[in-house]
Formats: C-alpha cells, sequence, structure tokens
C-alpha cells in the first residue's frame, strides 16, 4: 500500500482520535492548573419571601456577582500551579494522618478513601473474573454441540445489559426488604440490611461487577480453547496426565497472552468503577475515584462547578491506571521480544 | 424510589396546543416551562397548557438545565419553576426578569405574599410553600398512651416506647439519603438550635455547639430508624409510612396527601400532621416556597403572553381543581388537615430556608459530609470541621472567599 491510500485510510480515524480524545485530554490537563472564578461584591440585598399568611422579609449582606456590560457573570481566570491537585489530595492532612498511625483519620479524605476502595474493588474483582470468565468458558467447551449457541447465548446476557440498569436491579433486589434480602433473613431468622454498612455494599459491588464482566473473559477465552493443540493434550492424556494437570500446563500457559490482554482490560475498567457507586447509591458509605471527579463536575447547590478540581482528579486516574498497567505492559515487552 | 424519579426525568409531558374554555386567554406564541416534576408543578402546568402553544417539561434534574438554558439567548425556556435555593443562581447570572409592571398590567389576582422580591423588585412569584414536620400515626399513639411530640426529646422518648411495642417495623422514618436530603435535614435541626451558617465574609461558622448538637440529635434518631437509612429519600419514607412500617418522621407536606391516596397507602385516616419537633430554639425545619420565573432573554411580547399564560394556570380554579396537592399560596385554597402541620410550624416560628450562594455551596459540602458522622467513621467536631474546610475549598475555587 503507497503511503497515500494509507493516509486516505487511516486519516479520518486519527483526526478523529486527536478531536475527541488528545484534544480533550490536552484541555484537561490545562484546566487542572487553571481556577476559574466568578467575581463577587458584597452587596446589601432586602428579600421577601412567603410566609404563611403575610411575608417575611429579611436584609441581609450577600455576595453578588458582578454582570459585565452584556449582562453575562464576571469571571476571571488564574493559574494556580498544582493548588487544585493539592485540594484533591490533602498531602498535608493525609501525612499528618499517617505520622499520627491513624488509618480512619487518613481514610476520612475523600480522595484516599475513594483510592482505598478504588484499588480494593480493582485487585479482588481481578482474579474472580479471570478465573469466572475461565470456568464458563471451559463449560461452553465441554458442553454438547447441540446445546452450546443456547449456553453461549445465556453466559453473555449479563454482558449485553446495561451497567446502570445492572446495578439498578440487584440494587432493588436487596433494598430494604427486597426479595433475596427477604429471602436471606427467612434463611438465617435474622434481620439483615444489606445497605446499612460499607463491607456488604462493597461485597455486592464486586459481585456485581463479575457476574457483569465475566461472560467478555469467558467469550475471549473460549475462542483461545479453539486453538489449543490437540497434540498436546492427547500426548496429555496418554503420559497419564490429569484433567487439572492438562490445565495447568497445557491450556493455562496457551490462554496466558489473552489472560494478560482480559487482565489490562478490566484493570482499565474497574479502576474507573462508578456506575456501581451510582446504582448502588453507595455514596454515604463508599465512593470512587471516578464518582469523585462527577461529583466536582456536578454543580453545587448554588450552581457552581468545581472544574478545576475535577480536572485534577481525572489527570490523577489516569495517572493511577497508567501506574497499574506498567506490570502487564512489561510482560507482554518482554514476552514480544522473547518470541521474535 | 429510585425509578420514579427517573421516571419522572425522562417524562416530557408534551400537552395538546387545543386552547380550551376553562382558560380565558387564548395564547398563539409558542412558550415552554422548565420546571420540578412533582404532582404541584404538574397540577399547574396542566392548567397553563389549556391555553394552547404551551409545552411544560416536568424533570426533577431541572437544577442542572436552568442556568444554561436561561443563558442561552433566545432562552431556550420563557418560563421556570424554582424554589429559594435554585432561585440563586438565576438571579445572579441575571438571566431573569423583574416582574414588577407585568404583575401591575395582569397580576390582579395576586396577593402580595406571592411576590418574591428583591431589592423591591418582583422576581418571581410563588405558588406553593413546603416545609418539613412531624407525621406519625395517630392510632399508635393513642394506644401507647403518648402525647403529640412536641420536641424531639418527646420524639426520641416516643420512639423508645414504640420500639419497646413492638407494633411497626421501625418507630422512625427520615429523609437520610447521603446527599441534598441528609444536608437538608442538617439545615432544619441546625436552624432549631438557632444556629447560623455563615457570617458576613462568609466564613462558615457551622462547628459550634449548635452544630455539634444538631449531629447528635440526628444520630440519635437513626437509632430508631431503618438501617439502611443512608439511601432512603422522601419518596421511600412516604412509602414506608403508606406501608404501616414506621410510626413517625420529619416529612414535606407534599407529601401529606400521598398518605390518604387509597390506592397506595394502608393507613388512610390514621396519620396526623403536627408542627415539626422544636430544637432549643426555633422549629426544627425551614419553610420554602415554589414559584414561576420568567426568562430575561425573550420578546416582551414573548413576556407578556408567558405572564397571562401563567396566571391562568395559578389562578383560583386549578387551586379548587387540586386543593390538596400542595400548601397553595393561591387564593381559593382551603387549608385543609393535610396542611395543618406546615401551618403550625410556620406559626411556632419556623425560619424560611436562608437561600444564599453561600449557603448553596454549603449545603453540597454538608451533603457530602455528613454520613462520615452517621457511619460513626467520625466524631461530630471533626466531622463538622472537616465540612467546613471542603466549603472553604468549595468557596475559594467559586471565588467567594479569598
Amino acid at each position: 500500500m503507497n503511503f497515500r491510500t494509507f493516509a486516505a485510510f487511516v486519516g479520518p480515524s486519527v483526526f478523529m482520535m486527536l478531536l475527541f480524545i488528545a484534544f480533550p485530554l490536552v484541555s484537561v490537563f490545562v484546566q487542572s492548573f487553571y481556577v476559574t472564578q466568578t467575581v463577587y461584591e458584597v452587596v446589601e440585598v432586602e428579600t421577601c419571601t412567603p410566609g404563611f399568611l403575610t411575608q417575611t422579609c429579611t436584609t441581609e449582606q450577600k455576595s453578588v456577582p458582578l454582570l459585565d456590560e452584556d449582562s453575562h457573570v464576571m469571571t476571571r481566570t488564574e493559574f494556580v500551579g498544582l493548588q487544585s491537585y493539592r485540594n484533591v489530595l490533602e498531602l498535608d492532612r493525609a501525612w499528618a494522618a499517617l505520622k499520627a498511625g491513624s488509618w480512619s483519620a487518613f481514610q476520612a479524605i475523600d480522595f484516599w478513601k475513594a483510592l482505598r476502595f478504588t484499588l480494593t474493588f480493582t485487585l479482588i474483582t481481578l482474579p474472580l473474573n479471570i478465573g469466572l470468565g475461565l470456568g464458563i468458558a471451559l463449560m461452553i467447551n465441554n458442553a454438547a454441540k447441540a446445546v452450546r449457541g443456547p449456553v453461549i447465548f445465556i453466559s453473555l446476557l449479563p454482558f449485553i445489559i446495561t451497567p446502570v440498569i445492572g446495578a439498578l436491579s440487584i440494587n432493588w433486589l436487596f433494598r430494604g426488604d427486597g426479595i433475596l434480602t427477604a429471602a436471606m433473613e427467612w434463611y438465617s431468622g435474622r434481620d439483615i440490611a444489606m445497605f446499612a454498612q460499607a463491607w456488604t455494599i462493597e461485597l455486592l459491588m464486586m459481585l456485581y461487577r463479575v457476574w457483569h464482566v465475566a461472560p467478555f473473559a469467558a467469550i475471549v477465552f473460549y475462542a483461545g480453547l479453539q486453538t489449543v493443540n490437540s497434540d498436546s493434550l492427547e500426548s496429555a492424556v496418554i503420559d497419564g496426565a490429569s484433567r487439572w494437570q492438562r490445565l495447568r500446563f497445557i491450556v493455562i500457559p496457551h490462554l496466558m497472552p489473552l489472560i494478560i490482554f482480559v487482565s489490562m482490560i478490566h484493570l482499565m475498567d474497574a479502576y474507573r468503577v462508578f456506575e456501581e457507586v451510582v446504582g448502588f447509591s453507595s455514596q454515604g458509605h463508599v465512593i470512587s475515584l471516578q464518582w469523585l471527579t462527577y461529583d466536582f463536575l456536578v454543580p453545587d447547590q448554588a450552581g457552581n462547578r468545581s472544574v478545576s478540581r475535577a480536572s485534577a482528579s481525572a489527570m490523577l486516574t489516569m495517572i493511577g491506571i497508567t501506574l497499574l498497567l506498567i506490570a502487564p505492559l512489561r510482560r507482554t515487552w518482554r514476552d514480544h521480544k522473547g518470541g521474535h | 424510589m429510585k425509578l420514579k424519579t427517573i421516571l419522572m426525568a425522562g417524562a416530557l409531558s408534551l400537552v395538546g396546543a387545543a386552547a380550551s374554555a376553562s382558560c380565558a386567554f387564548e395564547n398563539t406564541v409558542p412558550l415552554k416551562s422548565l420546571t420540578a416534576g412533582f404532582e404541584a408543578w404538574k397540577a399547574a402546568t396542566d392548567a397553563m397548557a389549556e391555553c394552547g402553544n404551551f409545552s411544560a417539561s416536568l424533570d426533577q434534574e431541572f437544577k442542572e438545565k436552568q442556568p444554561e438554558a436561561f443563558a442561552a439567548n433566545p432562552a431556550l425556556y420563557q418560563i421556570g419553576g424554582v424554589a429559594n435555593e435554585t432561585l440563586i443562581p438565576l438571579l445572579n447570572a441575571g438571566t431573569i426578569r423583574p416582574l414588577d409592571d407585568l404583575v401591575a398590567k395582569y397580576g390582579a389576582n395576586l396577593t402580595p405574599n406571592q411576590l418574591i422580591k428583591i431589592d423591591g423588585k418582583t422576581m418571581a412569584i410563588a405558588m406553593m410553600v413546603n416545609a418539613q414536620h412531624l407525621m406519625y400515626r395517630a392510632d399508635i399513639l393513642a394506644d401507647l398512651g403518648i402525647e403529640e411530640p412536641k420536641t424531639y426529646a418527646d420524639v426520641l422518648a416516643a420512639a423508645e416506647k414504640i420500639k419497646a411495642a413492638g407494633v411497626v417495623d421501625y418507630p422512625l422514618g427520615g429523609t437520610f439519603k447521603t446527599g441534598w436530603n441528609l444536608a437538608q435535614e442538617f439545615v432544619n435541626m441546625y436552624l432549631g438550635e438557632g444556629g447560623n451558617f455563615v457570617d458576613a465574609d462568609n466564613n462558615p461558622t457551622i462547628n459550634t455547639p449548635e452544630g455539634i448538637k444538631a449531629l447528635e440529635t440526628l444520630k440519635a434518631m437513626t437509632a430508631y430508624m431503618d438501617p439502611e437509612y443512608l439511601v432512603s429519600d422522601s419518596t421511600y419514607v412516604q412509602q414506608q409510612f403508606q406501608q404501616g412500617k414506621i410510626a413517625m418522621a420529619n416529612l414535606w407536606a407534599s407529601r401529606a396527601a400521598a398518605m390518604e391516596d387509597e390506592a397506595e397507602s394502608q393507613v388512610v385516616g390514621k396519620v396526623t400532621m403536627a408542627a415539626a419537633p422544636m430544637g432549643s430554639v426555633a422549629p426544627a425545619t425551614s419553610i420554602w416556597w415554589d414559584g414561576v420565573v420568567f426568562a430575561t432573554n425573550m420578546t416582551d411580547a414573548e413576556a407578556e403572553a408567558a405572564f397571562q399564560v401563567v396566571m391562568e394556570g395559578i389562578d383560583t380554579e386549578m387551586v379548587k381543581a387540586n386543593n390538596d396537592a400542595a400548601v397553595w399560596l393561591i387564593p381559593g385554597y382551603e387549608a385543609g388537615p393535610l396542611a395543618a402541620g406546615a401551618a403550625a410550624s410556620a406559626a411556632n416560628g419556623a425560619r424560611a430556608y436562608p437561600a444564599s450562594t453561600a449557603l448553596g455551596i454549603l449545603h453540597s459540602a454538608l451533603g457530602n459530609g455528613l454520613s462520615a458522622y452517621m457511619t460513626g467513621a467520625k466524631d461530630a467536631a471533626t466531622t463538622l470541621a472537616d465540612i467546613e474546610a471542603d466549603y472553604v475549598t468549595a468557596a475559594k475555587e467559586a471565588g467567594l472567599l479569598n
């Protein structure tokens, strides 16, 4: 293919990537160093609001934004360096808490609380996802040809459901006296409240995530299983290898590149955990880094959005994902070099 | 619960354009409104639609859309529905117009009480008031020989007796959902203790003995509530009441009618509306109003038409047809037993929600920070100090504090 044809094919996609990925990223990066503020003046305002029979009027000093000649709110944008990062990380408080050896004081800081949950969530769901995915793939592979289609369809179902809807339906199954909570109460004879403490909510969130993403891992592994060398398997059988030994020494090494691939995708996805926090309304107990970014962006009751802190928090999330991906990427790189 | 919110949020009630006889003004200018999605707004916008050429968006997330939609030129909606705090962003941005000339021309039926005045200029027309007040199961309290609770000490004592008698799942209900609801509970309790939220320089003043007292009362109540209180919003508490699972709650006046709804409620005729329990100084509640604003960015002809349509929407005829949907401020409203709680709270000296830019930021900080105290992760003073710190960070970023 000559260069012109190549460019014509790749050009649109490069343009789209620049427009929708690179440019927003640069913009977020830049915004995290600036703060845009409304210019307020303090004036005395008399406010009259309805009472039951007559109005109540109060006169107070209030801060009111200045309007420019086009009657837009006047704002000023300032370079603040790393201030927004400092506001998100609260390093002084975190360090003081750690020096005092107080885990609870450390976990009282939003960012570190969110980081703790995000990492726990990511690292616990990772092996569960791989394990369950592999299990489902082996099950499909061993199913009789006649039922294989329906089995694949059913095991893919959780993956097809929209994440927020899935989380909400699990939420309803367990909320208050939801069906499953009622069933557990009947079975155990105790009053159970799944949304009353953090650990049960975390457990539900992880179970939900594994249930939701394992089918993807399964379908990738199932594809991989089709290419396992049947000669090696047969010779292993002849050598008297058990089922487990065949899996351990032939199938898994063969699937290793796929396992790394699924792990990487999972690390990236799970580190951005968000739907679960919204779906389970868990923010009273548990928050994630992505939710923290979202919360900064939601306007407060006065209509302000913390765009700078949200940008800083988004950049920190990206840095976190990059750090997590270093290990699997290095492994792939080594394999890649060793293989050729 | 959640489903209702989602349905509401998605529900664009687009009403047909046929003008009917029940509207005295035939509207020829296309008009749109963006309001909250509860029952009273549905009643009011349905009545506006009778004038023709009008479409209403009833949206529980309206406050996220309104500032941008009104800042557009021409504004995307001519008519907006706001309450105490949602008025502030629009007022600050100058995107709503003064109404004095329109009131003089077409507002003959308005009472002075309905006119929201900022520095003497009418900026909004109120149609109803709302407040959280005590609702209790009269049958249960009478059976156990408990007097109507007047203070939070009474409420807790009554809850203890109800718990001991074991007649309901949980003696108390509460709109303690993390975020706006929980912050509102604190605002109520703190007003009841006589507290002030910020000083003249917008520095926070909630880490006070009154603030700690307010938090301790909230925490004491949770012992008698559904342990999942951090996810229970007004609709959830309303349903708990309707299903006979709770005996008392400090719930919104706009939810009172639901207790008497035979289709949903198993406790029809058993719930009494009473004044909000007293804090140390005032009733632990705040009075809210809901009303209509008009965009700056529209032509005067549109504004005249919009104002007349609204006057038809919030008239006596609509109130007579929907008397129990809200505590209306409109002439023709007959305050029945359902409005007794809100009225009694006001008579006891309940304060209006002191909406301001600063309290808007603080309300959000409270919403995020209070759950740490409720779950026991922090003590009261630390919680309030952290919320103040969070507020200061946000207020500095917004330019309110230097």
